[in-house]
């Protein structure tokens, strides 16, 4: 197992109040495994990873167990946990452009990363970033590293940035909405090349998103967070065929789909909800069209079902799917 | 037959762009934003124009309503140009033609109440309404889109990214217009408000039988809400046809390679699609290839491609399509 993450919480100091923007998140990954976390905005996807990283904004406060590799990030010194970061895990963000120092060239930048954490000479460091630029398929990455960010398109800023998080071989690598700033072409290049990154690099992967679509084609396991919490969790195929949490089926149902022509898209009633006055028991409870007196008071257990899925629902799993 | 509330004739819009530092004699660059669309929206249709970023979507959105002048061509607003219109006639196209925008909070203004946004065109456009009539105007049209009426001394900020779209819908049907142009309007949403809000703009299309024109990028909502759909690449027409027809039978090698980059959620299905990528980058607006502005991505490109401008051809009634080589193919099925 290369990450087990046991009841992380992550909880935020602000002048109106405490906002708990992750409540007790578990989960487990392996070596080459690829696992979709999916949410809406404020579901607490994108502070999970934050929170692993050590990246939490100065109010943040994350607290639990982040085992990798059998080291607790939580614990470690931020001189520790730097060199886990270059060596061992990658992060790619949103938005290339505001990740990339628009003052210096891509050589330096990339370089740096190389002399820095390998210790290699800065001619040896060129030369791996230029041969990483080729990977990411940048055309005439020789002379075209000597550019700087603004010079590329926001595809190719985003290959760039790949291409720097791959630089120490990392096992694992955190990608955080990476192709939601891209146009569709654009995005089907950057995921076939997270493919290809997957398949010759056997690189575990965790993607951020909140795109159904993108999910369903690339990862093997797939857990859907709501208000900071664990939904539901499970492989990939099964959860998107047969959906166990009415969140699930509803985000499921309301993706409008090409390939189907309906009516009326269904939706799910009311809005994303307040998280600093999140209710004591499910998160889902005031938009779920199942809800019970139960719901809203105790929180629901995550049970495991069918062996390797996972789901926290107080309305059984034949009543939601009837 | 009906006659168009909308119809467009070879219409192109430039720029001038001055390089930052040039001299006072050199030439500016003309940047090509849209070249030469001509299509009709029929009265109580909606239409999508679906193209990605630097397309010259929302470069048409602007000239349609008229924000942005036209460098040549037409645009006729039921029967109407609108470069020869007078103060008077545009006075009213203002109020016929309204607009929604994609980044709900940014449209609205933080100083204001909802009240005094929503009420504001009737202010401008209906000043003899009394105070009452128009709360109790602004009130209904609150109603009509979700809002409760009794929000109506909240600002902005005090409501989710949802509720603001709602706001800035209610703005733009409060004059009852005949045509909505909507750029992006839900591309900054959740997905559980995303279907909300599109099935909102159906009903009150549907409702008030309005004309409609919705801007995206993202085909599968463009679908799902629109009659016909216009693909748009470097400020050119592809393709048009019926939004069932785009969809399952593309004939335009660039709408197929959109069709088969959108991703479907459903991961058997996925695996099974034929993938067919594009390869390279947007050209620049600024010099755009010769001939078919396509041909420097298209994989069935020919030396031909480069000498004309393909014209748009008729390959059945109500299809068209920019391409001498089109040929039907169906990118959502499973390949075998």
């Amino acid at each position: 197992m290369l990450l087990n993450i046991d009841n992380l919480r992550v909880t935020f100091d602000t002048p109106d109040g405490e906002v708990n923007a992750v409540n007790g998140v578990s989960f487990q990954l392996d070596q080459r495994e690829t696992l979709a976390i999916v949410g809406e905005s404020g579901s607490g996807k994108s502070q999970t990873a934050f929170a692993m990283m050590g990246l939490l904004a100065r109010n943040g406060k994350a607290s639990g167990q982040v085992n990798f590799d059998g080291t607790d990030l939580l614990k470690l010194s931020p001189r520790q946990l730097n060199k886990v970061r270059s060596d061992q895990i990658g992060m790619i963000f949103q938005d290339p452009m505001t990740s990339l120092n628009p003052y210096i060239r891509i050589s330096d930048q990339m370089a740096e990363v190389l002399t820095l954490h390998k210790g290699m000479s800065k001619k040896d460091a060129l030369r791996d970033s230029i041969r990483m630029l080729d990977a990411v398929k940048i055309p005439d990455a020789a002379n075209r590293i000597r550019s700087y960010p603004h010079e590329f398109s926001g595809g190719m800023r985003q290959r760039i940035m790949i291409a720097m998080s791959l630089l120490c071989r990392p096992r694992l690598l955190i990608a955080d909405e990476p192709t939601t700033a891209l146009d569709v072409t654009v995005q089907a290049q950057i995921m076939q090349l997270l493919a290809d990154i997957r398949d010759d690099f056997g690189t575990a992967i965790i993607l951020i998103t909140h795109d159904l679509g993108v999910v369903a084609g690339f990862c093997d396991r797939t857990l859907v967070l709501y208000g900071g919490q664990i939904m539901e969790d499970g492989p990939t195929d099964p959860t998107f065929a047969d959906p166990t949490h009415p969140y699930t089926r509803g985000l499921l149902r309301a993706v409008p789909r090409l390939d189907r022509t309906d009516d009326e898209l269904l939706t799910i009633a009311g809005e994303p909800p307040d998280m600093s006055r999140l209710p004591q028991g499910c998160p889902f409870s005031a938009r779920c069209d199942y809800v019970r007196n139960v719901c809203p008071n105790i929180p629901p257990e995550l049970r495991t079902f069918d062996g390797n899925r996972r789901r926290a629902c107080h309305v059984s799993r034949e009543e939601v799917t009837a | 037959m009906t006659d168009p509330i909308l119809s467009l004739r070879d219409l192109s819009v430039t720029f001038d762009i001055r390089p930052r530092g040039a001299w006072p004699w050199t030439k500016s660059l003309t940047l090509h934003a849209v070249s030469e669309m001509s299509f009709d929206l029929k009265p109580g249709e909606c239409l999508g124009v679906v193209g990605e970023s630097g397309s010259g979507k929302s470069t048409l959105a602007r000239a349609i309503v008229g924000t942005v002048p036209s460098t040549s061509g037409q645009i006729n607003f039921e029967g109407a140009n609108l470069a020869d219109m007078t103060p008077r006639q545009r006075r009213i196209h203002r109020r016929d033609v309204q607009m929604i925008f994609q980044d709900p909070l940014a449209a609205l203004n933080p100083r204001m109440t909802v009240g005094e946004i929503i009420a504001e065109p009737l202010v401008t456009h209906e000043p003899g309404l009394g105070r009452a009539d128009r709360k109790a105007r602004v009130q209904e049209m609150m109603k009509r889109v979700g809002l409760l009426p009794n929000l109506i001394n909240r600002y902005p900020h005090e409501f989710s990214g949802g509720q603001c779209q709602r706001i800035g819908i209610a703005r733009a049907l409060i004059l009852r217009p005949k045509l909505l142009i909507c750029d992006e309007p839900v591309s900054a949403l959740d997905v559980s408000v995303q279907a909300q809000v599109v099935n909102l703009l159906r009903e009150l299309q549907r409702d008030m039988g309005l004309s409609m024109i919705f801007i995206a990028h993202d085909l599968s909502v463009v679908k799902h809400i629109s009659d016909r759909i216009v693909v748009m690449y470097l400020g050119r027409q592809m393709e048009t046809a019926s939004a069932e027809v785009i969809t399952t039978r593309p004939e335009h090698p660039y709408t197929q390679a959109l069709i088969a980059s959108v991703p479907i959620p459903d991961p058997e299905l996925e695996r099974k699609r034929p993938r067919a990528t594009l390869d390279g980058e947007l050209p620049s607006p600024i010099s755009p290839p010769s001939g078919c502005v396509f041909r420097t991505r298209c994989p069935k490109a020919r030396p031909s491609c480069a000498e004309a401008v393909p014209p748009m051809i008729q390959t059945a009634p109500g299809h068209r399509v920019a391409c001498p080589y089109h040929e039907a193919e169906d990118l959502l099925a499973a390949s075998a």
